[in-house]
Parts: structure tokens; C-alpha cells; sequence
């Protein structure tokens, strides 16, 4: 017979746990994601050029994540298989953010309270409109729970200082060469005046007026000249 | 016999790295693919799409088809649409029963789209192209019972530089063709014309030129074919696959190219009066 194990109340349980998973991601680096003019615009703190943080679930969904990549790198690849399939079974119009969202919160919810480990990763769902009033961005949490975001949001590491600074410069109708100034600027400042290059920056948007596709990666030539001439 | 559907979000979290997105549907919701009823007995009349081809040019390949669907010795559909782009850089042309055949283009566009956003960089050229066959296998079983689907599918190869055409059999054989090619009921005619008039290294213009000429003679020898319809402006639909991507050549283009081939075979026939 096993010994009992000894008894933990379910609130210092979840609390544990929920301690563990936002350590592990205030750790990690950040991104950030604006609406603005031309569609909504996200840039990932990410060294790798191949090992992406950001990438395209459908025609006018994006995906982005901060934390542990083996962990989100899943939830990736099922979001492209949600989209495809719904889009394959009933129209590519009938795809939404909301449902890979709502997807996402259930999976990441029943690891939270099933699992010894929870995830440690935070995830965006962002859905391009016709207008700005129209842009969705959702925020998936470790423990399932959703938000929906308005105009910017941060996650990752420093995210409370990086919403502070976003908060600061962000305005509608935005362009986005100035949001994509305002964003880098706040990474910058957030870990203590670090010079950010093409090279330690992932940037993608959604491209409002983009027929079908709208997701667009940018490449390292076109961040050095937005960084130029943000400087 | 019918199985409980599948919880899609708990499948589309399977954490296989499989990138197929025709093997997931497969796994999750298999009733969205074409289904065989055994013993089904007469088949149904149904539209039969006619003549498409692909030559290489200059620039790229080229691909064209006819807009005329026929069912039986009725005209089905005068402006239905035979080509299609598969992704930025590819394009397929359809020939056969003509539902099936759309489906098929369906589920093959969205298997490059998944491929290309799971893996993060598109398939090869090749790799399109024997996909495309092994989805032609899959419809073996319609093409038993007469639902036949032939392809034919041509893009640019953006490793070689260069525009390739590959063509199909009803039961999944693939050939690459490195000048031009035709399929459908009109095929035959339409290759004989492309025989007398292709060259390597096309212009553009002789190109859209070559493909409408073709198209007109196989529609004057082949009744399931259609001709331009001057009456309505229905023209063929022309598309090109260059270093630039897929892009149809605009019916303005394509009328111009139309009336001057119309002008060419009036000019004969007067002169052999």
C-alpha cells in the first residue's frame, strides 16, 4: 500500500502552479501587437530566423507566442489545422479567431488543472477586419483564461512596463511605420536601452487590404529601415 | 457501419508532426472526402468538363482551358472555369467530371496552403506535382464507376528558373512534359495545333496567342469543346506562372489575342475560296 500523500488544499494547488507558469514566462523574452492603419502589426523579440514566434493560422488570423517553444509549437500547428479544416468543410469566410481562441483556452485550461506541469506560454490570436473597429486580438492565458484585447497588448517578459509605454504613444488610426517605432521603442527601453537589430526581431503583419492571405513576414532589409527611420 | 465523429480540437491537438492536411481530414472528418457506394449501379448524368492544355514560354509556362462543361449531348455550363492557381506559384488545369474534379482542386489547393504554413516554406515543384498524383490514386474508385479526374498541372520551378508542365493518366500516373501539352475531349486537336505552332522561347504575346489558337481548333473539331463566345465576351481562361507568380491574363488581353485569330482564319478561307 502506497503511503497517503499529504494533503494540499486545491487553492495553494492552483496557486503553485499558477506561480510556476508566470515565472517561467515573465523569464522569457516579449511581443508586441498593434492595430493600426494598415492592419494589425507583431513584433517578437526572437534571435532565431527559422524558429518563428509569430506565423499565419489563416487568411486574416495570426498567431503569437511567448514561453516554452516545444509547448506552443503545438498549439500552432492545431491552430492551422482548426482553420484548414473549417475553412475545407465550410467556406474560408466561416473561419474566426474567436473559435481557434476558444480552442486554444480549452486545451491550455485542462492542462492547467490535469496536468502536474502547466504550459508555460501565453498565446495571441489576432484577426484582421475590414476597419480597425473590426480587428480582433485575443489573449490566451497558461491556465486557459481569455482576454479580449483592445488597439495593442504586450506579453512575455517586462509586459506590465512594455503596456505602460504602448499606452503612452499609442493613438487610432496609427500608420504603422509609427507603430512599429512606438513598439520597438518599448522593447528597447524595457530591457535597459538594448539596441535592437533585424537580426534579434521577428515582424509580421496582417495586411488589411491584402486579398485572401493577408499574413506577410518581413524581412531583415525592410526592419532596418523601419528601425532607421524610427531612429 | 457509421463511427462517432471525431472531437475536431482534441484531433487538431494530436501531437503528430504529419503535415498533410489530407491525411488529418482523413483521420477527423472523413466524411468531407469523396465516399464510395459500392454497388451503385447506372451512373448519373453529370458535367464533364472538356479541353485545357499547358506550354512552356519564355517567361514561364502558360495555361489555358476552354469554359464549356458538357453533360451528355447537352451544353451543362458555358463559362465554367477549368484553371486554377494551387499556390502562388503553380496552377491546375481540370479535365473530366467536372464536380469531382473541382473538389479535388479544392482539397489539393488547401493540402499546399497547410503544408506551406506547418512546415513554414512551400513544397518543391515536384513535391506539388506527386501530391496532386497520389490525390488522382485516391479517386481511383470514382474513376472505376466513370467519374474520371484528369489534371493537368504546370508551375514555375523556382530552384531551376525555369516553367515545367506535368501531366496525368485517370489513375494517377505522372509525366512531365517539357514543351506543351493538352488533355480533355478536344486534347487530341488541341495538340496538333500546338505541334505546328509552338517554339521554345515564346513571347508572351505568341504564347496567349498559341494557347487561343489551340483552343479554337480543338472547338472546331471537337463538339464538346466551346469556341470563344463573341456574343456574350466569353473567352478562354489564360493564365501565366512566371518568377512573378500566378496571374490570369485579363480577358482584354485574351479578346485581343481572340480577334486576331479570328482575323487569321477569315484571311484563309478567303484566300482558298
Amino acid at each position: 500500500m502506497s503511503p497517503m500523500p499529504y494533503y494540499v488544499s486545491p487553492e495553494q494547488l492552483m496557486k503553485d502552479r499558477a506561480d510556476y507558469a508566470r515565472k517561467g514566462i515573465a523569464r522569457g523574452k516579449s511581443i508586441i501587437a498593434v492595430e493600426c492603419d494598415e492592419g494589425i502589426l507583431i513584433v517578437a523579440e526572437n534571435p532565431s530566423a527559422t524558429l518563428h514566434k509569430v506565423s499565419e493560422i489563416y487568411d486574416r488570423i495570426a498567431f503569437a507566442a511567448v514561453g516554452k517553444y516545444n509547448e506552443f509549437e503545438n498549439f500552432r500547428i492545431a491552430g492551422v489545422r482548426l482553420a484548414d479544416l473549417r475553412g475545407y468543410a465550410y467556406d474560408r469566410e466561416d473561419v474566426s479567431g474567436r473559435a481557434i481562441a476558444n480552442a486554444y483556452a480549452q486545451t491550455l485550461g485542462a492542462i492547467f488543472t490535469e496536468q502536474m506541469k502547466p504550459y508555460e506560454v501565453e498565446l495571441l490570436v489576432a484577426q484582421v477586419g475590414s476597419s480597425q473597429e473590426t480587428d480582433e486580438m485575443y489573449r490566451v492565458m497558461y491556465d486557459g483564461s481569455v482576454s479580449d484585447e483592445q488597439g495593442f497588448m504586450a506579453m512575455g517578459g517586462h509586459a506590465e512596463a512594455l503596456a505602460n509605454d504602448l499606452q503612452q504613444g499609442y493613438r487610432q488610426q496609427i500608420g504603422i511605420g509609427d507603430a512599429f517605432t512606438l513598439a520597438a521603442k518599448a522593447l528597447a527601453a524595457a530591457d535597459s536601452g538594448r539596441t535592437l537589430t533585424p537580426a534579434n526581431l521577428e515582424v509580421a503583419a496582417l495586411e488589411r487590404h491584402r486579398p485572401r492571405r493577408t499574413f506577410r513576414r518581413y524581412s531583415d532589409e525592410e526592419v532596418g529601415e523601419l528601425l532607421a527611420q524610427g531612429s | 457501419m457509421s463511427e462517432l465523429p471525431i472531437d475536431w480540437t482534441k484531433a487538431a491537438f494530436s501531437s503528430d508532426a504529419n503535415p498533410s492536411f489530407n491525411d488529418f481530414v482523413q483521420r477527423t472528418a472523413p466524411v468531407l472526402l469523396p465516399q464510395v457506394t459500392p454497388g451503385a449501379g447506372g451512373m448519373p448524368e453529370q458535367p464533364h468538363g472538356t479541353t485545357i492544355l499547358a506550354l512552356t514560354y519564355a517567361d514561364g509556362v502558360i495555361i489555358a482551358g476552354d469554359r464549356r462543361a458538357t453533360s451528355g449531348y447537352s451544353i451543362a455550363d458555358r463559362k465554367i472555369e477549368k484553371v486554377f492557381p494551387a499556390d502562388d506559384y503553380s496552377a491546375v488545369a481540370i479535365a473530366g467530371a467536372a464536380g469531382p474534379a473541382i473538389d479535388m482542386v479544392k482539397l489539393f489547393r488547401t493540402e499546399l496552403e497547410h503544408y506551406e504554413k506547418v512546415e513554414g516554406e512551400r513544397l518543391s515543384l515536384e513535391g506539388k506535382a506527386n501530391k496532386l498524383a497520389s490525390m488522382i490514386k485516391m479517386n481511383l474508385p470514382f474513376a472505376m464507376q466513370g467519374f474520371l479526374v484528369v489534371p493537368l498541372f504546370a508551375g514555375y520551378d523556382e530552384r531551376r528558373q525555369a516553367g515545367r508542365i506535368f501531366r496525368y493518366d485517370g489513375i494517377g500516373g505522372r509525366y512531365e512534359e517539357s514543351d506543351y501539352h493538352a488533355d480533355g475531349s478536344g486534347g487530341m486537336h488541341a495538340r496538333g495545333s500546338l505541334k505546328g505552332r509552338w517554339r521554345r522561347g515564346l513571347n508572351r504575346e505568341d504564347a496567349v496567342l498559341t494557347a487561343v489558337e489551340a483552343l479554337f481548333d480543338a472547338a472546331e473539331e471537337d463538339v464538346a469543346t466551346g469556341g470563344p463566345d463573341l456574343i456574350r465576351n466569353i473567352y478562354p481562361v489564360v493564365a501565366t506562372v512566371t518568377a512573378e507568380g500566378y496571374r490570369r491574363v485579363d480577358d482584354d488581353e485574351v479578346g485581343r489575342a481572340v480577334d486576331g485569330a479570328i482575323a487569321d482564319r477569315r484571311e484563309r478561307e478567303e484566300r482558298n475560296r
